[in-house]
C-alpha cells in the first residue's frame, strides 16, 4: 500500500507572510525618507544606512551566535527598527555614529533578549530611542536648521522644534503662546504640514507619513483605529486646552502636526507586536496614547511625550488583549 | 446582497470543474462498504457471506438511535465481511461485495419520467427518509430521519438549502443544480412538507450565476422555494454562518440550528431525497468531483459513483496513474477536506470530491513567530483568538482554552490561512478540542 502526504486542514494558504509585511512596512517608509533626504541632505541618508546595518548586523549575529537559530533577517522587521529608529533622531552630524549605538540597544534589548520578532513587549526602534535620549540629552535635543532644499551641510541649533521653542519661550515671565511664536519666526501651518521645519528627520512631513499609512491602510497591514484614536485623541485634549487657554496651551491643529504625534499614531503605535489586536482594545490603547502625549507635552518636563505615552500603552497591551475580548458570534 | 456577519476570507476559488457534465461511473470488480458513513453508532451487517445482493438491498440495519441504513450499491455475491482501512486509516467494519451484472430491487424506479406529486404524510416521509438510508450529503453525514423528526416543543420556521459549495474546487452542487433543478424542487418540496414550514430558502453564492439563474426559473413553478444569492466569502456553507446570512438569526454555543427555528440541507441531499421518496432508490450513490490544478482540462471530471468504490479505481478511470508531483490527495475540499493516507479506501455517503494537489500547493510554508498582527481573529467567522489558543494548548492549558469557547470553533481553517507565519494554528485548535473534551468526559465520570 503506498502511502501518500497528509496534514490537518486546511490544505491552501493565503498569499499573506511576515516578509511580505515587514518589506511593505519598508516601502511605506520610503516618502519620510526622501523628505528628510530633500530637507537635510546626506547626513539623513547616512544616519538611515547606518540604523538599518547595525539592527541587521546586530540581529543576524545574535540569531548566529546567541539563540543559534536560522537566520530571519531576511524578512525586513530589522530593517524597519532600524528605518524608524533612523526617523526618531535628529540629523545631524554626531547621529551618523551614535544611532548606531540606539541601533544596537534597540535589537539587542529591545528585541533580540526577548526571543525576537513578535516576542518583545516594547516597540524597539522606541526603546533605542529613549536610550539614546536619556543618555545622549545635548545630541538628540541638537537640531540642524532647516532653511534651503537638498543641503549637503547642515548648521545646528538647539531646541529648535516647534515644541522646543515654545516649551522654551514659555518659561519666561509674561509669555504667551502667540508672543513665542511671532519672536521666533516659527514656521507657517503649511511649512509645517509638508515638513518644512526642525525635528526628527522622519517626523517632520505630515504629508509624507499620510502617504505611507494610507498605503499601509489599504494593504491592510494597519486599521484605522489606532491612527485616528490617537490623534483624534490628542486633537480634541489640546483642543479642550485651548479652548480653556489659548496663552498657555498650543491650538490643536499645531499640536497634532508638530512633533512626532503623525509618525507615533502611524507607524510606531500600530506596530502589530506591541499593540492590541481587538479594536476595541486598539482605540483604547489609541485613547491612552493621545492622552498621555498631551499630558507628558503640557505638564512633563520633555517638551515631547509620544515616545514616553506609546511606550507606557506597550506595556499596557498584554492587559488590553485580555480584557477586549472580540465579539463572539452569537453572544 | 446577503452574507454572514463576521470574519471570513476569500481563498482562491478554483472551480475549475464547473463545466464537466455529471457522467455515471463504470461498475468496479468489487466494492467495500462501510457500515459507518454516517455521524453514529455503525449499522450492524444482515447479509452473510456467500448471499447474493441486489443493487438496492437492504446489506446493514440502523439498530442504534442516531444510525443510518446501508443498502448495496451494486448487484453480487458477498464476499466476506471484514474490517476494512479507510482512506485516512481507521478501521471501520465493512461489507465486501464481488460485482456480477446490475440487477437492482424491483421496487426502485428506473424510468427517467419525473414523478412530481407526493402524497405521504410527514411522518411518512421521516419513515421512508430512515428506510432509504439517507444521511446529509454537506459533510457532516448527519442522518435525515432525525434530522426531519423536529422534537417536541421546538418548531421549525425556516428550511434553508445549502446549495454555496463555498469550498474551492468543488462543483458536484453546482453541475446537479444544473443538471437536476427540478427533482430538487421536488425534494425541497418533499422536505418542506415533512417540517410544514412555508418557505424554503435555497443559498446560492453568487460566484454562481448559471445555477442562482437555473433554480430562480424552476423556482417559480414551485411554491415556497425562494432563491437567495449571497455575497461570496468562506465559510458561507458553515450551518451557523448560513442561518445567519439568510435569516440574520445566530444560532448560540452550544446549541442547534432548530433552536432558531432553522433546519439546514445540502443541496444534494434534497436530490437525495426526490429519488428516495419518489423513485424508491435509496442513498448509493454520490455526485463527486475529481479536480486539481495540476489535471489537464480533460481530466477534470463529475461523476455520479457509487459508494464502496475504491479512490484507487476512481483516480485510475479519471486520469490514470497519479503524477509524480502529486503532493496531496484530498478528500473534500481544500479548506476542510481531510487528506487521504491511502487510496485503497472505499468512498462513503457524502463523499463529494477528489481534489489531487501538487508538492508546491500542499506544503505548508515554514512556520515563524507570531507577529499578534490579529489576522487570525479578524478572520475567524465565530469571533474567537486562534492565537491564544494556540499557545494556550502548546502549553497543556486545555480547560483555559475551554473558558475562551475552544469548543465553538468549527474548524473552518480560516485562521490558518490567513496566518501571515503560517503558524499551524487549526491543527492545535483540534489537539485542543480533543483534549479538553477528553478531560470533561472524565470529569463526569
Amino acid at each position: 500500500m503506498k502511502l501518500l502526504n497528509v496534514s490537518g486542514s486546511p490544505h491552501v494558504h493565503s498569499d499573506e507572510s511576515t516578509k511580505k509585511i515587514m518589506w511593505r512596512v519598508n516601502l511605506a517608509l520610503v516618502p519620510m525618507l526622501l523628505v528628510a533626504t530633500a530637507f537635510f541632505g546626506l547626513n539623513a541618508l547616512l544616519i538611515s544606512a547606518v540604523s538599518v546595518a547595525t539592527c541587521v548586523l546586530v540581529q543576524w549575529l545574535i540569531e548566529k551566535y546567541v539563540m543559534k537559530t536560522p537566520s530571519t533577517v531576511c524578512d525586513g522587521s530589522a530593517v524597519v527598527t532600524g528605518l524608524l529608529l533612523a526617523f526618531n533622531v535628529p540629523a545631524t552630524a554626531d547621529m551618523i555614529w551614535l544611532v548606531a549605538i540606539g541601533a544596537l540597544v534597540a535589537m539587542g534589548i529591545g528585541k533580540m533578549s526577548f526571543g525576537g520578532l513578535g516576542k518583545n513587549p516594547f516597540n524597539p526602534a522606541l526603546v533605542g530611542r529613549v536610550f539614546m535620549l536619556i543618555s545622549f540629552p545635548v545630541q538628540m535635543t541638537t537640531w540642524p536648521t532647516v532653511g534651503k532644499w537638498f543641503p549637503m551641510t547642515t548648521d545646528t541649533v538647539t531646541g529648535a522644534t516647534p515644541l522646543g521653542v515654545i516649551k522654551e519661550g514659555l518659561t519666561h515671565e509674561g509669555a504667551t503662546i502667540q508672543s513665542v511664536i511671532e519672536a521666533n519666526n516659527l514656521p507657517s501651518l503649511w511649512d509645517i504640514f509638508l515638513g518644512h521645519m526642525g525635528g526628527s528627520q522622519g517626523e517632520i512631513s505630515a504629508i509624507a507619513i499620510l502617504i505611507g499609512a494610507i498605503y499601509l491602510l489599504c494593504r491592510k497591514i494597519i486599521t484605522w483605529h489606532i491612527p485616528v484614536s490617537f490623534i483624534g485623541t490628542a486633537f480634541i485634549f489640546s483642543g479642550i486646552l485651548w479652548l480653556v487657554n489659548p496663552d498657555v496651551y498650543m491650538d490643536p491643529v499645531m499640536t497634532i502636526l508638530t512633533g512626532g504625534i503623525m509618525l507615533g499614531a502611524c507607524f510606531m503605535a500600530t506596530d502589530m507586536v506591541t499593540s492590541p489586536m481587538s479594536k476595541s482594545g486598539q482605540l483604547i490603547f489609541g485613547f491612552g496614547c493621545g492622552m498621555l502625549t498631551i499630558i507628558i507635552r503640557n505638564w512633563g518636563s520633555y517638551p515631547e511625550g509620544v515616545s514616553f505615552a506609546i511606550l507606557l500603552m506597550n506595556a499596557v497591551t498584554p492587559l488590553l488583549n485580555r480584557w477586549c475580548k472580540p465579539r463572539r458570534f452569537a453572544n | 446582497m446577503k452574507t454572514f456577519a463576521m470574519g471570513g476570507v476569500h481563498p482562491e476559488e478554483n472551480k475549475i470543474s464547473t463545466h464537466a457534465a455529471i457522467e455515471q461511473f463504470p461498475l468496479p470488480k468489487q466494492v467495500v462498504v462501510l457500515m459507518n458513513q454516517h455521524l453514529g453508532a455503525p449499522a450492524t451487517p444482515v447479509v452473510a457471506k456467500g448471499d447474493k445482493v441486489k443493487v438496492g438491498q437492504l446489506i446493514g440495519e440502523a439498530q442504534a438511535f442516531m444510525c443510518a441504513n446501508v443498502h448495496s450499491p451494486v448487484s453480487g455475491t458477498v464476499n466476506k465481511i471484514d474490517v476494512c482501512k479507510d482512506p485516512f486509516g481507521l478501521p471501520k467494519p465493512a461489507v465486501y461485495i464481488d460485482v456480477e451484472g446490475d440487477e437492482w430491487m424491483e421496487t426502485i424506479d428506473r424510468t427517467p419520467d419525473i414523478k412530481r406529486e407526493c402524497d405521504l404524510t410527514p411522518q411518512e416521509i421521516v419513515a421512508k427518509l430512515k428506510a432509504m438510508g439517507i444521511v446529509g450529503l454537506g459533510g457532516a453525514t448527519f442522518p435525515a430521519h432525525i434530522k426531519y423528526s423536529v422534537p417536541e416543543g421546538k418548531k421549525a420556521e425556516y428550511l434553508i438549502i445549502n446549495a454555496v459549495e463555498c469550498e474551492p474546487y468543488l462543483t458536484s452542487d453546482h453541475r446537479v443544480m444544473l443538471e437536476h433543478a427540478e427533482e430538487i424542487c421536488i425534494g425541497i418540496s418533499i422536505l418542506r412538507k415533512a417540517l410544514g414550514v412555508p418557505n424554503a430558502y435555497v443559498g446560492i453564492e453568487n460566484n454562481k450565476p448559471e445555477p442562482i439563474r437555473v433554480m430562480t426559473e424552476m423556482a417559480k413553478k414551485f411554491e415556497g422555494i425562494i432563491v437567495e444569492p449571497l455575497k461570496m466569502k468562506y465559510p458561507q456553507g458553515a450551518e451557523k454562518q448560513l442561518i445567519n446570512a439568510i435569516t440574520g438569526r445566530k444560532v448560540p454555543s452550544g446549541k442547534l440550528p432548530i433552536d432558531v427555528g432553522c433546519v439546514v440541507s445540502n443541496v444534494g441531499t434534497t436530490f437525495a431525497v426526490y429519488e428516495a421518496i419518489q423513485k424508491n432508490k435509496p442513498l448509493i450513490e454520490n455526485i463527486l468531483t475529481v479536480t486539481g490544478k495540476m489535471l489537464a482540462a480533460n481530466q477534470q471530471h463529475n461523476y455520479q459513483v457509487r459508494i464502496g468504490i475504491s479512490y484507487a479505481d476512481i483516480v485510475r478511470h479519471a486520469i490514470g496513474e497519479l503524477p509524480a508531483t502529486t503532493g496531496k490527495v484530498i478528500s473534500g475540499g481544500p479548506m476542510m477536506g481531510k487528506a487521504m493516507s491511502n487510496l485503497d479506501g472505499p468512498t462513503v455517503k457524502g463523499a463529494s470530491s477528489v481534489l489531487i494537489m501538487d508538492e508546491s500547493e500542499a506544503t505548508r510554508a515554514t512556520e515563524g513567530n507570531c507577529i499578534r498582527c490579529g489576522k487570525c481573529m479578524h478572520a475567524c467567522p465565530m469571533g474567537l483568538e486562534p492565537y491564544l489558543f494556540s499557545s494556550l494548548v502548546r502549553n497543556g492549558r486545555y480547560e483555559e482554552a475551554g473558558d475562551n469557547h475552544i469548543l465553538d470553533c468549527i474548524e473552518c481553517g480560516c485562521c490558518l490561512f490567513s496566518c501571515p507565519a503560517n503558524k499551524p494554528l487549526t491543527d492545535e485548535i483540534r489537539l485542543g478540542k480533543n483534549k479538553l473534551r477528553a478531560i470533561m468526559a472524565a470529569k463526569k465520570k
